[in-house]
């Protein structure tokens, strides 16, 4: 957790008109990684039904009886991971600061292995 | 002139969410990529931030409704398996050049019955369905960004660009669900 002091106006002076009080960046820190967690979540879903039947069948529940399959759970799931990070992380950071940089690093990184377990030559490898 | 349910529903789905996405995409990219020190009056960034927030919200909700409506509407009709008869899982396909009633689109490809069109569900439905979910988590994030930064965004370059990745990657995801949508649909129609 760090402590920044933002000068927006010292940098884009027509923003001094506006008045605009300074925030803190953990909202914005929470939301970032937040994102990374849901589409991660959804990759690894994605890959793991490849090979774990159990998962895969737990997955398809979701559907009720709307012939989804397991593309029900796998997108529920991911859903609620996104969600439930993201108010978890801005409970926790609200009113302080986090690194923004590392925030967005660590949702790049999560976001794009979730695109890759997401890709079908790469989750087909165990199958 | 008539559509069909399911068409009107494909057409949902694809044309009329597809197309409000992408405008607002369009929007949205050029309102956040102009959006620099020296560029805008406080008078001009007010009325471009406002134009930025719907224009973001409109993205990021489209985005969610595209997925839903393709996910647990349009999905199902795709996917159904009609063409097994005893031993043989595509018998229903057999002679066919378009999906029918004893042939679902998945069906339709699985077989080859037209050609070499098994690996359009094997690569293309199998990543469309999965990446597209991205595409809401990444454009209602950018849209919250945008939203909480407001016009603190013009004075730090650095988060500007980190929520134009986001919203391109958003795009991203939709390119593939929409593009293979599309060919999907042209292959094997949902009728």
């Amino acid at each position: 957790m760090t402590t920044m002091k933002h000068r927006d106006e010292g940098i884009a002076p027509e923003l001094a008109a506006l008045g605009l009080p300074d925030k803190p960046d953990g909202p914005g820190a929470a939301a970032m990684i937040a994102a990374g967690v849901g589409v991660f979540t959804l990759g690894l879903l994605t890959t793991l039904a490849e090979f774990w039947t159990g998962l895969s069948g737990f997955l398809a529940d979701f559907q009720g009886s709307r012939g989804v399959g397991g593309l029900a759970g796998k997108s529920t799931l991911a859903i609620v991971a996104w969600l439930v990070c993201w108010g978890v992380l801005a409970l926790l950071w609200r009113g302080k600061d986090f690194d923004l940089k590392l925030a967005f690093r660590i949702g790049l990184v999560l976001g794009a292995l979730g695109a890759l377990l997401t890709f079908p030559p790469f989750f087909t490898l165990f199958a | 002139m008539e559509l069909s349910s399911r068409e009107t529903w494909t057409v949902i789905h694809g044309l009329v969410l597809g197309t409000v996405f992408l405008l607002a995409f369009g929007g949205g990219l050029a309102g956040l990529w102009s959006l620099r020190p020296g560029f805008l009056t406080a008078a001009g960034i007010k009325e471009r931030m406002r134009r930025l927030y719907v224009g973001t919200w409109v993205m990021g909700v489209t985005a969610l409704l595209t997925v839903i409506t393709g996910t647990w509407i349009v999905y199902p009709w795709y996917r159904v398996k009609l063409a097994a008869v005893g031993d043989s899982a595509f018998a229903g396909c057999a002679g066919l050049v378009v999906p029918g009633a004893t042939c679902s689109p998945r069906d339709f490809l699985l077989s080859d019955v037209s050609g070499h069109t098994e690996t359009w569900h094997e690569f293309g439905m199998e990543w469309k369905e999965h990446i597209s979910w991205a595409a809401p988590i990444l454009a209602i994030t950018a849209a919250f960004l945008v939203t909480y930064y407001g016009p603190r965004l013009i004075s730090r370059k650095w988060l500007r660009m980190a929520v134009i990745v986001m919203f391109v990657a958003a795009f991203a995801a939709a390119v593939v669900g929409g593009a293979f949508g599309a060919f999907l649909n042209k292959v094997a129609p949902i009728i």
